[in-house]
């Protein structure tokens, strides 16, 4: 699916001249965008702006009007339903702010899942879940299931579970918007961590400061388009 | 408009956010639950008052033949001296007696007979007036030898009118009769052909006989006392009754098998209730928020409750509304263009138009709607009982479902089975199998109570597979198996039920085939008549027949009826040469035969039929009329007889012809010698009985003939049994579809981290076929105890036929695989419903 031959001077991630539309309203227009290798930045805007439409377009869950979304060079609106599924699968991780941990499942085999559909032979799947576990904290919880954790637990169990494929891209969509303040910090630094040991990108939607301070650049998205607003700390 | 006019009052809000809103957000799951409901009840209403409206024509009937008698006095067919008549109409007490000859009379060049009435007209006048033509127009001619008056429904029936010639079949001749007239409209409204006394006693060879004598009493006499006075002087056999207690037996003969079809159709609305319950469990599910949501802002507990209800209260009317007058048209469509009769031939040939019975239509529209109340009121209890601060939170579906878990604790649910166990070996009540009714209901209730558990049981078992779809699909069954266990609950009814009746028809059926290769051992067959009581073979005819080419053997039977004790419908009399060593052959014992010893009674075999209803034994001794004479006779054996529904006797036909001198039968069994083909024995026999009207078939055209009334009689219950299969799978479908509804989030997150759409879809066919699949070999082994106890408790006790176990494989194969492949299809279709929505406004809808 990606191109067998990355270009070292070709961002991961580009976009250009997007645009989405819902009905006669235009949600995102001329959005430009390009995201280096192991590149994680946030977007931060204000309610209704367009940041977690943004989000989906670049997971190839719904697709721009206009414009190309090129993930390592393979272009996403060339793809159908099933290639942009396949793609996420393979090379996205995602990290939503109500945690979205399946509740039949136990807290690792909602890690594994993404191994698993991936075909990730089952030693393998096995050691990567407990590495996993313990890189968030939670290496004696596996057992468990979700309903018997705290928010801030399941928030891990969700960064664990979109990170353990080690993903070139990780999407965060208001990952800290759920918690309280001391739980929104530490899961930010968190999930910032687990990405930049994963060797991945990532991009994080957030309304936090906070949250936004963990990544290397902040980008303003508003009706002008998306903009860089200064490099973070 | 005013501020206060704008504001919505409080109780409108709360409906519309627990009721109407609900229910128009999902309006398809509202209007199947309707429509179960509606069929159910429409079944309900259509079988009873088809079968209420016979049941009322049927007496009618017979109290327009008894007029103004109160007192009948009736014999067996064969009847009685006429002389008995004049001592009857001279006791002081008697106004007026009417001499009467009542047969079903074989009718030339048809299959069906019609009920001639000899009578006299003089007397008639006094006491059937409306039997006899309106003054003035035909009267005279009733007094002719030849003249015969039909009734309307006659007339029509045959396509006769007054001067045409009706022919009857008598013996194995033709009888041609002149229509005289017609009985006047409303008179008699079924169909009847009157004649004077003399000449229906001459030309249908019953010359001295009567069967009938109908009493007018004078006024001040007490009718019982009477009757016993009257029973005292009469001969052996012969009753008499008042018209109201014949009417009570006449009724009672059917009054089994409309239960059953009552039952039958009440399963159709036992499964619409559940398909009411299961939707209302799993959208109560799925609303659990929004309620715990208006409890934390202030709503009671029976606030919520009583609110919720009221949607089932609203399905419930609606659909019991419309299911009555559904049933209502079904009813008189059915009357209308097929007749009075479901199939059993209780009411065959009867004409019956709608009589409404407004307390059953009440009642039943009750049923319907309390039935879908309570599938709504158990649910809703449950949610209103629920924690708010927990049901807030996300993920707690199966939690819950903890109380339903709670209802059915192993000790609930073995009690009822324990209790339905026990019910089986209760008699019946006023001769219907009530108990056997409970102990079904008790044991299925009982084992959709322990279903949840089972189901936890069977799903913990089982090894998850490797491919992800089904990972995720046994992931989701074994962790939420109180849900599962709603849609296996729903599949194991249905399959019970429709399987326990094909378990119990197809019993039924191989064991009607292995009997009638039991008492059909001949070769070939031959009747002086199909139906009638007018039918039969002379002794020299008897003698062409046994001396005709190509013929080894023929044996001959008499067919007579034979009154045993008032209050109970007169056994069928089989007069044929038994072999008292081997009485085996011919006639299929159940049990051990007792062979009388040469100081005993001479022996009789009596079918089960009649030895459930005489309580008689094998070994017993009993009194019987036959030949209008009363004496002992040993009961021999007991044998297995689907033919006759009321009891059948056999005596040797030696000893009747010794006690009635009558040397006529009905019909013949004929062995062909050896070489001899099927179609030149028949034509020998044609050419032995020239210029007669004898049927002749061969063993495979009566056995056809058997098993196609046998499937007509049941071509009801299958209607029936379809019509709940077909809620039940209404039922899976709207459990399904509920479930998927209620994890949309869950296929949203699934398709983020890469799951295509074809992988959920595969992901819940396999829930829904394993589900179904854990439902259908669940509903099979119930179905299976549900089938023995309508075998050996409910149709024992109904019909007072026992059967062999025969279980339909392939059928029940076909019926699980049907649900299977439904279940699979419906989760298919609703994972493609589902997907549909983006996957992107599912994630994104509060937990």
């Amino acid at each position: 699916m990606f191109e067998d031959t990355p270009d070292r001077n070709r961002p991961l991630l580009r976009i250009r001249n997007l645009t989405k539309r819902y009905s006669a309203r235009t949600v995102l227009g001329g959005i430009e965008l390009d995201l280096a290798d192991e590149e994680y930045i946030a977007i931060m805007g204000e309610s209704g702006v367009g940041k977690s439409t943004l989000l989906n377009l670049i997971a190839g869950l719904d697709l721009p009007d206009t414009g190309s979304i090129a993930l390592d060079g393979t272009e996403l609106t060339a793809l159908d339903d099933d290639g942009r599924t396949r793609l996420r699968r393979a090379h996205m991780g995602f990290v939503f702010q109500a945690f979205h941990l399946l509740p039949h499942l136990t807290v690792a085999q909602n890690v594994a899942l993404p191994l698993a559909l991936n075909n990730i032979p089952s030693a393998l799947s096995a050691t990567r879940t407990r590495e996993m576990l313990e890189a968030v904290g939670l290496a004696a919880r596996g057992a468990d299931y979700p309903r018997t954790l705290s928010g801030g637990e399941m928030q891990r169990v969700a960064i664990a579970r979109a990170l353990v494929l080690k993903p070139s891209l990780v999407l965060a969509d208001e990952p800290t918007g759920n918690l309280d303040p001391d739980t929104a910090s530490e899961i930010a630094t968190l999930l910032r961590e687990t990405v930049r040991r994963s060797g991945g990108s990532g991009i994080l939607v957030t309304h936090s400061a906070l949250a936004a301070a963990t990544a290397d650049h902040i980008y303003i998205l508003s009706g002008d388009g998306l903009r860089r607003k200064a490099a973070a700390t | 408009m005013t501020t206060a006019a704008m504001v919505t009052p409080k109780r409108f809000v709360l409906l519309r956010a627990l009721v109407t809103g609900p229910l128009l957000e999902h309006p398809a799951r509202g209007v199947l639950a309707l429509m179960a409901i509606a069929l159910g009840v429409a079944l309900g209403v259509a079988v009873h008052l088809i079968n209420a409206s016979a049941v009322n024509e049927f007496e009618l009937a017979a109290r327009q033949l008894a007029g103004e008698a109160n007192l009948v006095v009736r014999g067996a067919r064969a009847g009685f001296d006429e002389s008995l008549y004049s001592k009857l109409a001279r006791l002081p007490q008697v106004a007026a007696a009417n001499p009467m000859l009542e047969l079903d009379a074989s009718l030339a060049g048809r299959k069906d007979s019609l009920k001639i009435l000899g009578l006299d007209p003089l007397r008639a006048v006094q006491v059937q007036p409306s039997l006899l033509p309106e003054p003035g127009s035909s009267d005279r001619d009733l007094f002719d030898e030849d003249a015969v008056i039909l009734s309307p429904a006659a007339a029509e029936w045959l396509n006769l009118k007054p001067g045409d010639t009706l022919r009857l079949k008598v013996g194995t001749q033709s009888v041609a009769l002149r229509i005289a007239g017609l009985l006047p409209h409303g008179a008699y409204r079924q169909r009847v052909a009157v004649m004077d006394i003399a000449a229906a006693q001459w030309r249908l060879a019953r010359l001295g006989q009567l069967n009938r004598v109908d009493l007018k009493l004078e006024t001040g006499v007490d009718i019982e006392s009477f009757r016993r006075e009257v029973a005292a002087m009469l001969p052996a056999g012969v009753h008499a009754e008042t018209p109201q207690s014949e009417s009570a037996v006449n009724a009672s003969m059917s009054r089994a098998y409309r239960l059953n079809l009552d039952m039958l159709a009440l399963v159709a609305l036992f499964t619409g209730a559940f398909l009411v319950l299961s939707s209302q469990v799993l959208a109560l599910l799925r609303r659990r928020t929004q309620l715990a949501l208006l409890r934390v802002l202030g709503l009671t507990r029976a606030g919520l409750a009583w609110r919720l209800i009221v949607e089932g209260v609203l399905i419930g009317i609606a659909g019991s509304a419309l299911g009555v007058a559904l049933g209502w048209v079904l009813a008189n469509a059915t009357l209308r263009f097929t007749g009075a009769d479901l199939g059993a031939g209780y009411f065959r040939g009867l004409s019956a138009t709608l009589s409404v019975d407004w307390s059953a239509l009440a009642a039943l529209f009750m049923l319907g709607v309390t039935f879908a109340a309570a599938g709504a009121a158990i649910p809703a209890w449950e949610a209103a009982r629920r924690a708010p601060a927990l049901a807030l939170k996300a993920g707690d579906e199966e939690d819950a479902l903890r109380p339903l878990r709670s209802l059915s604790t192993s000790g609930w649910a073995l009690a009822l089975i324990a209790l339905g166990t026990l019910l089986t070996f209760l008699p019946p009540v006023h001769g219907l199998p009530l108990p056997g009714y409970a102990a079904i209901a008790a044991i299925l209730l009982g084992s959709v109570l322990l279903m949840p558990q089972l189901a936890a049981a069977v799903l913990a078992c089982l090894p998850l597979p490797r491919a992800v779809p089904a990972t995720l699909a046994f992931a989701q069954l074994k962790a939420t198996p109180r849900q599962a266990a709603i849609s296996i609950a729903a599949i194991v009814i249905s399959m019970s039920l429709m399987g326990s009746m094909m378990i119990m028809v197809s019993s039924f059926r191989e064991s009607l085939n292995a009997w009638l290769t039991q008492v059909l051992p001949a070769d070939l067959y031959l009747r002086a008549a199909r139906t009638g009581d007018t039918g039969f073979l002379t002794s020299e005819e008897q003698a062409h027949i046994a001396a005709a080419p190509g013929i080894a053997r023929a044996e001959f039977q008499r067919t007579q009826s034979l009154l045993v004790r008032p209050g109970l419908p007169p056994l069928t009399l089989l007069a044929r040469a038994v072999d008292a060593r081997t009485p085996g052959e011919g006639m299929p014992l159940i049990g051990n035969a007792h062979l009388p010893k040469d100081n005993e009674p001479p022996p009789v075999w009596v079918s089960e039929v009649a030895a459930d209803l005489h309580r008689w034994r094998a070994g017993d001794r009993v009194n019987l009329p036959i030949g209008g004479i009363m004496r002992a006779y040993t009961i021999a054996g007991i044998w297995r007889d689907y033919s006759r529904q009321n009891g059948a006797i056999v005596v040797n036909r030696a000893l009747y012809i010794e006690l009635t001198g009558d040397r006529a039968v009905n019909d013949a069994a004929i062995w062909l010698a050896p070489g001899t083909q099927l179609d030149d024995g028949a034509r020998a026999l044609r050419e032995q009985l020239a210029h007669t009207t004898v049927e002749i078939a061969s063993l495979r055209e009566l056995r056809e003939a058997s098993l196609a009334i046998f499937d007509r009689t049941f071509a009801v219950t299958y209607a029936l049994e379809i019509a709940a299969i077909v809620i039940g799978l209404f039922g899976v479908s709207v459990s399904f579809g509920a479930q998927v509804l209620s994890r949309r989030r869950e296929f949203g997150v699934l398709r983020h981290i890469g799951v295509t759409r074809r992988e959920v879809g595969v992901m819940l066919g396999t829930e829904g076929a394993a589900t179904a699949l854990l439902g259908a070999i669940a509903g099979l082994v119930l179905g299976w105890i549900i089938g023995l106890i309508l075998i050996h408790v409910v149709n024992r006790q109904s019909f007072h036929w026992s059967m062999d176990l025969h279980m339909p494989w392939l059928q029940l194969a076909t019926l699980a695989a049907v649900i299977v492949v439904s279940a699979l299809a419906t989760a298919v279709w609703s994972a493609r419903a589902a997907m549909s929505d983006t996957v992107v406004k599912a994630v994104r809808e509060d937990w």
